[in-house]
């Protein structure tokens, strides 16, 4: 029996961190649940632990990369075989985490990531949005060789091997994009699937129009110097 | 002597001897003085030693070789700098990993506790 962790980072999340906690636990009874609580300012913390769940409170607001890098270590740190990483503001539906497991399960990847732009495609961004997400989608497909239509998108279930490598080598501030080329550098398998998303339960995205720019020339920039970068698996 | 040359000495001299009472009084570590201590040292020979100083200034074509005092303490000052850039890296990757272990360590304590409690 394969051994799930789901990650669960979260940042001022009160407003829909039970649901998501609730529905993952009717979704996959035998996973274990941590909650990374960023520094939250709100009740995160506490309404997690109500339901039970591990919860790993980081000492201050250390952003997302960092936060992931915790679940990962914790993920390796206790031998898990899989890891999940499911959003708190309700973004990824956990009836879709089957679809992202059952690939690594019959060993066909290393990681999967769960795209809305494959399948059924229900996801209708914003033209700009849109244009800055196929500009990552054609600059990491061209570095890894690999199509990938969603780098976005932060749902993804990772293999014991993934676990290992990302426990030490996460990416920070806007991971996806990074941690896609790190893995490919690494050698690792990525297959995408399709999946579902839903717009967001509560919270803010992290993401403001006005952000946005320096996102995309971020991303940009660190997705080239991680292929300047040594990375030892 | 130039008024320069005189300012220049008692410069170098004033880095090098606040340096070196920082490491005596334990509020520099040697490893992160040693930049520092290179540079006051390479800047007092030269304001001292005026012929090496014009040998090298005429060298590099710079005309007023003073001028050249600068052009060093500039470039040691681009070192020292780009060296903390480097240890601010390593430093904050460091808090970092600390950080999260702390997270996972409370972590397990709670869950260690709950099961303790469970008996």
């Amino acid at each position: 029996m394969n051994r799930i962790l789901v990650i669960t980072p979260a940042y001022n999340e009160a407003e829909s961190i039970e649901d998501v906690i609730s529905a993952v636990k009717k979704e996959l009874p035998g996973a274990d649940i941590l909650v990374i609580n960023d520094g939250s300012a709100d009740a995160t913390s506490q309404l997690a632990r109500g339901l039970g769940v591990m919860v790993a409170d980081l000492p201050y607001n250390m952003g997302i990369g960092a936060a992931m890098q915790a679940g990962y270590r914790y993920a390796a740190m206790h031998g898990y075989d899989i890891a999940v990483q499911v959003d708190a503001d309700g973004q990824h539906p956990p009836d879709q985490i089957n679809n992202l497991v059952a690939p690594l399960m019959e060993q066909k990847a290393d990681m999967v990531i769960g795209s809305r732009f494959l399948g059924e495609v229900k996801y209708y961004p914003s033209f700009a949005r849109h244009l800055g997400m196929k500009i990552f989608a054609f600059v990491v497909s061209v570095m890894t060789g690999r199509k990938i239509t969603d780098t976005t998108s932060g749902f993804r279930a990772a293999n014991k091997g993934v676990i290992r490598f990302f426990a030490d080598n996460y990416p920070e501030d806007y991971p996806e994009v990074e941690a896609i080329v790190l893995l490919r550098k690494a050698g690792f398998n990525i297959i995408e699937t399709p999946v579902r998303m839903e717009a967001r339960a509560g919270g803010v995205s992290s993401i403001t129009p006005l952000r946005s720019l320096y996102y995309m020339v971020k991303v940009l920039l660190s997705v080239f110097v991680d292929m300047l970068k040594k990375v030892e698996r | 002597m130039q008024i320069v040359q005189v300012f220049a000495i008692i410069f170098s001299l004033g880095i090098l001897v606040g340096v070196v009472d920082l490491i005596r009084r334990g509020m520099l570590k040697e490893q992160y003085a040693l930049l520092w201590l290179a540079s006051a040292i390479v800047l007092l020979v030269l304001s001292m030693w005026r012929g090496l100083l014009d040998t090298i200034a005429l060298a590099v074509g710079v005309a007023y070789p003073p001028a050249l005092l600068f052009l060093v303490a500039f470039l040691f000052l681009l070192l020292i700098v780009l060296h903390f850039s480097v240890i601010i890296s390593s430093i904050s990757e460091k808090n970092k990993k600390l950080s999260q272990e702390i997270a996972i360590l409370k972590t397990l304590f709670e869950e260690y506790k709950k099961k303790g409690s469970g008996n």
